[in-house]
């Protein structure tokens, strides 16, 4: 991922900054990333999906530990990442964090933190976004 | 009304890391290779077809329909060539596309190739260009790997079915065991059950010898209406059945990550049309790109029952000489996955083995055979069901 610069990198802030997805207004089914219209009401829904920020709390579907990973990750190995199902709906992909790898279960109660994704020590960029942490019992 | 297909040429270069042959050498030996067993002259070729992934980054090149048609000798012919592409499983939606045209009557005889060239690229850039499958933006960007998605698949595999560590690995013990008897394969080898558990991590539970290697290789295919097939070979395969099918991109779209959906229908689309179940398949050569990805491929096709694919490997029903053979040629695993070449070879793999020329990795009998290649974590998948005639 090189020029970090680009408006690519830019355009998706937002939704990895602050968890900002939308919502069909014909069925009320949450998405993210936002999408332009609803796959199951097509039509219907056009003009009618309305922005909606998520919570960030959700469960641990699945996870890996990443121990060999792409160069602007390598700094982070072993790291944990998992699939998580937000409670609005959403399953989204993000790194696990603030938590021993041996504990990262199916399962375990996360929620949203934002940290540095990932740096490209070429030209200098961070990017950052969503991670998740475990959910502090009570 | 479409006509039938049939197979009448197969042609397939060494798998490996191959230094001293370029992108344009391995297609242009799998074409010859496929044109020399099929016995017909240039003239009769009306189009050529070629899978490969990512020419653009792999060697820097572009335009490979031209140059595949330049380099197989067809430039002055001005036969019609083009690229098809669907990340992994480029090479087999190539050859739905070369069917395709020959079923509905606009081509006779058309030539499809498969090939990719992963070792001209140094350090990440194989694993990074393969990686370009996924989900760039939802996927990879926040550190998912291509072996890190598989890896989670299995995670949940385990959790739900009781999979083990060691049911993958024995995935890997069996393909490289078939691959030790495949001369075409990069790893002619059988490597044993403790080799492959203690093998150092990618992604867990997935350790190094669970992955497929990077590959270079090319494979090709010649196609032609099937009343015509016997003009130029006694033993026409034809092609009974195929199906294609979408899925999201990334792995987290989907509601259930134990299953590929996309295998499912495209398979059901390819069993329909031949008239078939899977209890009538002989054979089958499946998308092993990962240990997990067999034992999923296998439930998904419908040779064992959902969360039973671990236990299969353990009851050896799909060795060689078991219930189903899965991945006789040694399979992505332990033949090698030069992406685009891929999906060509196991249509080539399952020619001969209903062609009876399979050599010491012949499966008995067989007369109906199953090709099942994926594109990346299961967002496209293609499917072909293939009979000896
Ligand atoms: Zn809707």
């Amino acid at each position: 991922m090189a020029d970090g610069a680009v408006p690519r990198f830019w355009r998706e802030i937002p939704q990895r900054y602050n968890l900002i997805g939308n919502q069909c207004g014909s069925c009320m089914e949450i998405y993210f990333p936002p999408r332009e219209s609803c796959p199951y009401c097509r039509r219907k829904s056009m003009g009618k999906m309305k922005e909606l920020k998520l919570k960030g709390h959700g469960e641990v579907l699945t996870y890996t530990i990443i121990y060999t990973a792409p160069e602007h990750f390598e700094g982070q190995t072993p790291y944990p990442i998992a699939i998580i199902k937000l409670d609005e709906g959403p399953k989204i992909t993000a790194q696990i964090v603030d938590c021993e790898i041996d504990d990262v279960k199916i399962g375990m109660r996360v929620q949203s933190t934002f940290r540095k994704i990932q740096e490209d020590g070429y030209i200098g960029a961070i990017y950052y976004g969503y991670k998740f942490k475990p959910v502090e019992v009570k | 009304m479409m006509r039938d297909v049939a197979i009448i040429g197969i042609g397939i270069t060494k798998f490996g890391e191959l230094w001293d042959k370029s992108f344009r050498n391995l297609i242009a030996e799998a074409g010859s290779k496929a044109l020399f067993d099929s016995g017909i002259s240039g003239s009769e070729l009306d189009a050529l077809y070629v899978g490969s992934m990512s020419t653009g980054r792999f060697v820097g090149q572009e335009h490979v329909g031209a140059l595949v048609a330049d380099w197989s000798g067809f430039a002055h012919m001005h036969i019609p060539a083009m690229r098809v592409e669907s990340a992994c499983a480029s090479g087999g939606l190539a050859v739905r596309q070369g069917y395709f045209s020959v079923a509905s009557g606009m081509n006779d005889i058309v030539v499809v190739g498969g090939v990719e060239k992963m070792t001209d690229v140094v350090g990440d850039e194989a694993t990074d260009t393969l990686a370009t499958g996924l989900d760039q933006e939802w996927e990879a960007f926040f550190g998912a790997t291509f072996p890190g998605l598989y890896a989670m698949i299995a995670t949940r595999h385990m959790h739900d079915y009781g999979t083990t560590r060691e049911q993958l690995a024995k995935v890997a013990v069996k393909n490289h065991a078939n691959g030790a008897l495949n001369p075409y394969a990069q790893f002619k080898r059988a490597i044993p059950l403790e080799k492959i558990l203690c093998s150092p991590m990618t992604a867990y539970p997935l350790g190094m010898l669970d992955c497929s290697p990077v590959s270079d290789g090319a494979a090709a295919v010649v196609l032609c209406a099937a009343d015509k097939a016997k003009d130029y070979t006694d033993k026409p395969v034809k092609i009974i059945g195929t199906g294609q099918a979408s899925d999201t991109l990334s792995l987290h779209g989907r509601d259930n990550i134990c299953t590929f959906e996309s295998t499912v229908y495209a398979g059901k689309n390819a069993y329909e049309q031949a008239k078939l179940t899977p209890e009538d398949i002989d054979v089958a050569e499946v998308h092993d790109c990962f240990t997990i990805a067999e034992i999923l491929a296998i439930e998904d096709l419908g040779f064992v029952k959902k969360g039973e694919g671990g236990k299969a490997i353990d009851k050896k029903i799909t060795t060689l000489d078991g219930k189903i053979p899965i991945n006789p040629s040694g399979g992505l695993k332990a033949k090698g996955h030069p992406v685009g070449a891929t999906g060509v070879a196991q249509i080539a793999e399952i020619v001969m083995q209903l062609r009876g020329e399979a050599g010491e990795r012949q499966v008995k009998d067989a007369k109906i055979g199953l090709t099942h290649n994926v594109g990346a974590v299961g967002a496209s998948c293609v499917v072909h069901i293939l009979e000896a005639i």
